[in-house]
């Protein structure tokens, strides 16, 4: 086995010291080409019953030997040891400090894990009597409950596994409420610097996507907002704070034009964290917003996924939410599938029931004081960030940032031409994942390079200014060897891939021809 | 920090947000918990659940997700923070732990349908199904599905869902095709009749919802004959350690879910939609995709590729709008077919069969039960009862510390009698208890 030992030895560091990455890393071969033929870490148990003819029974239809699906062979100290060992190729927030724009990688608190996996949570079958489920919906009843106080709404459904399937559950409660009026409207309005998901979800459940404008502060331009709304208006789906973290100051307007136009409101619900407690859309006017649990509510991001979606509903869309929804009465809970003007089913049971387990574990732990107070140093840690790194990054707008601040390379790509993705890539040899990057699109932040900021609340006042002294070192190696940070990373145990030959001529799997 | 800031308070930062916007109140979500009343709230909350492992149930659930053992390994790896405390792999450089994970996923997930490649997965089958008819649509522009009536019936919902927006003005948007009465198998004249020249694919589950194998290769020649794309649908994916995969048999596209094989039932979700195509339509797949490729260095590494069928990239022209997926029950599927390995998926595979046709002849034969279907099935069946509700002798049971089966309705959905119980049989599953749930059930339907 060949192991590579990290160094770290650009003349820059021993100037200023990064954050140690010196570490131990196996290059690690796909386990394909591990094992020896006949080699497993399966422990089954034996056939107590009568062995079947399985010749005789199927004939064609069995599966040749030498067709046989190919597995690794190895054993379980083998998978167990690959596992361990890519898992060290990760960065991940217990590592450090993961400031993902949008994202909102907080800490996962531990305790999440250790109760998603009670068994009387774990190993519940989605089929079970619901008399012998009622602790789980009880639970999915107080989860509802809680969301529907944190963002002012009536109702909500915890069945979509992700953001974007929460977006499009929402679409079609509005195309549902529209056709339930004899209505038929097409178009869907979307900032221009909404989320990708927004405008995909419009297209895959038959709406039309209608980009508007953001005005010169940032925010979104009302007129440009006039001049689209009519009677083709379905909705406005809006994110708020939006992705260059501001509040949308003329939120109340912006729901007054489109509702008097018949259209509804969506918001996306992305970036909530940045009001709990300060804020309830539902209660002025949002019809409908769905709330990432894995942003907002601490449950892990898994490497990419599962998350969770959630939809909350003012009244005007609550009789179209998906089925089952649960109902209460007295102390009993049961699923309730009477609901003639649902739009039906979107998941195969009932969502991303153990995320809905870590969710509504953290809301306890937290209350909604905690809850109000993650808010409000999720925005203090951004604007302190902010603070910092304006002198050195020019801000995309100049209004206030609420959970995340979106900075740019225009100054500089123009003094050193180093660009963000080189900022990007040289934050990994100080210790840090790198800040979303180029979201916004340039269109947003006049052509600049965005560098989208979110530390969260759980990031202490250390961590946050040793990040932006990073920061700062880094414009500075771009003044002092450019050529330096466009060839970064040089401490991680990969450098830059190729990404074109990548998507020119896939390799999507492995194959025994293509092994070394 | 707010020195730095410039601002008077924490409060003067949310300043900006209009008075009349303002939240009117404190939030209210009940009182903050200390850890340990917490998990005593929690323990309580699951102890009000009646579980296998925690009651003693015995079970023999299944109806679109038939639990297997999870190997203690699979958990084990699974609490590696590197794994669940990390995003999607934006940055190759810093992820190639997951990286790699999903590109060998993609492998085995290929391998084991037989298909030539597979994505990075999806949430789960139901969804998995319905983004497979809009790839459908994509591919050969026609409008309609035809789906078979074996389909799961929450798979039909959630493709109704799904499909409705595309059809506003359609009362119906997809056809059924039906099954036949005795052998449970899909009608071939009943797809044949559905499928006109506007249906962009059949969509085929099987082992069907009844627990019966479907005889696809037909049926791929009567698509493919009338121009349209074959989906087949799997709930059960151990069944491809013995029969002859999808990819074998003609399909275009499988897909199906893997959380029965990949970790802990949890009520059915997180689950793992598993998704998987012919090559040639590698550019008109949903979900994310894991390349390899090499460094500057020219070593092997792996990036997300062809990234410009995706949402962020492609905003409304996107071929799906996917962004997280269910990347960590993908990995515990990983982990988990790795210590199966090929031998030991076919041994899982032979086990299941032999322990459910125990079952089969042993509950068929009992007074008030018999075989809703004649056809072939893997490790779960129909039983007709006879006269009776399922329902109420699955209370019954429940009541004896027995999760019999799921009691359905017949194909034909609205109207029917729910006097359909599904029973699935596992590796899990010993003799004995076998012979108890026959023991309980017998009579138990006069």
């Amino acid at each position: 086995m060949t192991t590579k030992t990290m160094t770290n030895t650009t003349k820059t560091n021993q100037k200023r010291g990064p954050v140690e990455t010196r570490q131990l890393l196996h290059q690690e071969a796909p386990i394909f080409e591990q094992g020896t033929p006949g080699r497993t870490g399966a422990s089954l148990p034996p056939l107590d019953v009568p062995a079947v003819d399985e010749k005789a029974l199927f004939g064609e239809l069995l599966r040749p030997e030498g067709e046989a699906a190919h597995l690794p062979e190895v054993s379980e100290v083998e998978v167990t040891r690959h596992f361990t060992r890519l898992s060290r190729w990760n960065y991940a927030i217990d590592i450090g400090l993961y400031p993902l724009g949008s994202c909102t990688m907080k800490y996962n608190p531990k305790v999440n894990e250790r109760v998603a996996r009670m068994p009387g949570f774990a190993s519940l079958h989605p089929s079970q009597p619901v008399s012998t489920l009622q602790g789980a919906l009880a639970l999915m009843w107080a989860l509802e409950r809680a969301l529907c106080e944190v963002g002012g709404f009536t109702r909500a459904t915890l069945q979509p596994a992700a953001g974007a399937q929460g977006e499009l559950t929402g679409l079609m409660m509005i195309r549902a409420y529209h056709q339930d009026r004899g209505r038929h409207p097409t178009k869907v309005l979307i900032p221009d610097s909404a989320h990708g998901t927004n405008p995909a979800s419009c297209t895959i459940n038959g709406f039309e996507a209608r980009p508007l404008k953001t005005g010169a502060d940032g925010l979104l331009d009302i007129d440009s907002l006039r001049a689209a709304v009519n009677d083709d208006t379905a909705a406005i789906m809006i994110t708020n704070p939006s992705t260059l973290g501001l509040f949308e100051e003329r939120f109340g307007d912006i729901i007054e034009i489109v509702h008097r136009a018949g259209g509804l409101v969506y918001m996306d619900g992305a970036n909530l964290n940045a009001l709990m407690g300060k804020f309830r859309p539902g209660a002025v006017g949002v019809d409908c917003m769905h709330i990432n649990l894995h942003k907002t509510f601490t449950t892990p991001h898994g490497g990419g996924g599962p998350g969770s979606g959630p939809v909350g509903v003012g009244p005007a869309l609550e009789p179209f939410l998906p089925t089952p929804t649960v109902a209460r009465e007295g102390d009993r809970y049961w699923l309730d599938f009477d609901r003639p003007r649902s739009i039906g089913r979107v998941h195969s049971f009932f969502g991303n029931f153990g995320m809905h387990v870590r969710a509504y574990t953290y809301i306890r732990e937290m209350g909604g004081e905690g809850l109000t107070q993650a808010t409000e140093l999720a925005v203090l840690n951004a604007n302190y960030l902010r603070a910092r790194l304006v002198g050195t990054y020019p801000l995309a707008y100049e209004k206030p940032s609420m959970h995340e601040v979106v900075l740019t390379d225009k100054r500089l790509k123009k003094e050193t031409g180093v660009q963000t993705l080189d900022v990007a890539k040289r934050l990994m040899d100080y210790g840090y994942h790198p800040p979303t990057i180029y979201f916004p699109l340039p269109a947003v932040t006049g052509g600049a390079g965005a560098l989208m900021i979110e530390p969260t609340e759980t990031e202490t006042p250390e961590t946050l200014d040793a990040f932006a002294e990073s920061l700062i070192a880094i414009a500075e190696e771009a003044g002092r060897e450019p050529e330096m940070v466009k060839e970064a990373p040089h401490h991680t145990a990969i450098r830059r891939l190729d990404e074109t030959a990548a998507a020119r001529k896939p390799r999507l799997r492995w194959t025994p021809e293509g092994g070394e | 920090m707010l020195r730095v800031i410039g601002a008077p308070s924490v409060e003067s930062l949310f300043a900006h947000i209009p008075q009349k916007l303002r939240a009117e109140r404190p939030l209210d979500v009940g009182p903050a918990l200390d850890e340990v009343s917490l998990l005593d709230h929690l323990s309580s909350l699951a102890g009000q659940n009646h579980a296998a492992q925690v009651s003693g149930h015995l079970s023999f659930l299944g109806g679109g997700l038939t639990p297997h053992h999870i190997p203690t390994a699979v958990d084990a790896l699974l609490g590696r923070a590197e794994w669940y405390t990390s995003y999607t792999p934006y940055q190759p450089e810093i992820s190639q732990g997951t990286l790699q994970a999903v590109f060998e996923f993609q492998t085995m997930v290929a391998e084991i349908f037989g298909m030539e490649i597979a994505n990075a997965s999806m949430y789960d089958g139901a969804s998995a199904a319905a983004e497979a008819i809009l790839m459908a649509r994509r591919l050969n522009g026609r409008p309609h599905a035809v789906l078979s009536a074996g389909l799961h019936p929450h798979y039909h919902e959630v493709a109704d869902s799904y499909l409705s927006g595309l059809h506003p003005e359609a009362e119906q948007v997809y056809r059924t095709a039906r099954l036949d009465p005795t052998s449970g198998c899909t009608d071939l004249r009943s797809i044949e009749a559905a499928l006109d020249e506007q249906a962009s694919c059949v969509v085929v589950q099987s082992p069907n919802y009844y627990g019966v194998v479907e005889d696809l290769a037909p049926i791929a020649d009567l698509v493919h004959r009338k121009g349209a794309l074959l989906v087949v649908v799997t709930t059960e994916p151990l069944v491809y350690g013995l029969l002859q995969p999808p990819g074998a048999l003609g399909a275009d596209i499988a897909c199906g879910e893997g959380l029965g094989l990949g970790f802990y039932s949890t009520l059915g979700g997180p689950a793992v939609g598993l998704f998987a195509s012919r090559a040639a339509h590698t550019r008109a797949m949903p979900g994310r995709l894991v390349g390899e490729t090499v460094d500057k260095d020219g070593r092997r590494g792996y990036v997300l590729t062809l990234a410009t069928r995706e949402q962020h990239i492609r905003r409304e022209k996107a071929t799906s709008n996917i962004c997280t997926n269910t990347g960590l029950m993908a990995l515990a599927f990983t982990i988990h077919l790795c210590l199966l390995g090929r031998r030991g998926f076919q041994e899982l595979a032979r086990l299941n069969l032999a322990k459910a046709e125990y079952a089969r002849r042993t509950l068929a034969g009992l007074r008030g039960f018999g075989l809703r279907y004649q056809g072939r099935t893997f490790n779960e069946f129909a039983l007709k009862v006879r006269g009776g509700d399922a329902r109420a002798a699955v209370e019954r049971l429940a009541g004896e510390g027995i999760f019999a089966g799921v009691p359905v309705r017949g194909p034909e959905g609205e109207g029917e009698a729910y006097d359909t119980l599904l029973v699935a049989v596992t590796e899990r599953h010993r003799k004995e208890d076998i012979d108890r749930l026959a023991q309980a059930l017998d009579g138990a339907c006069p």
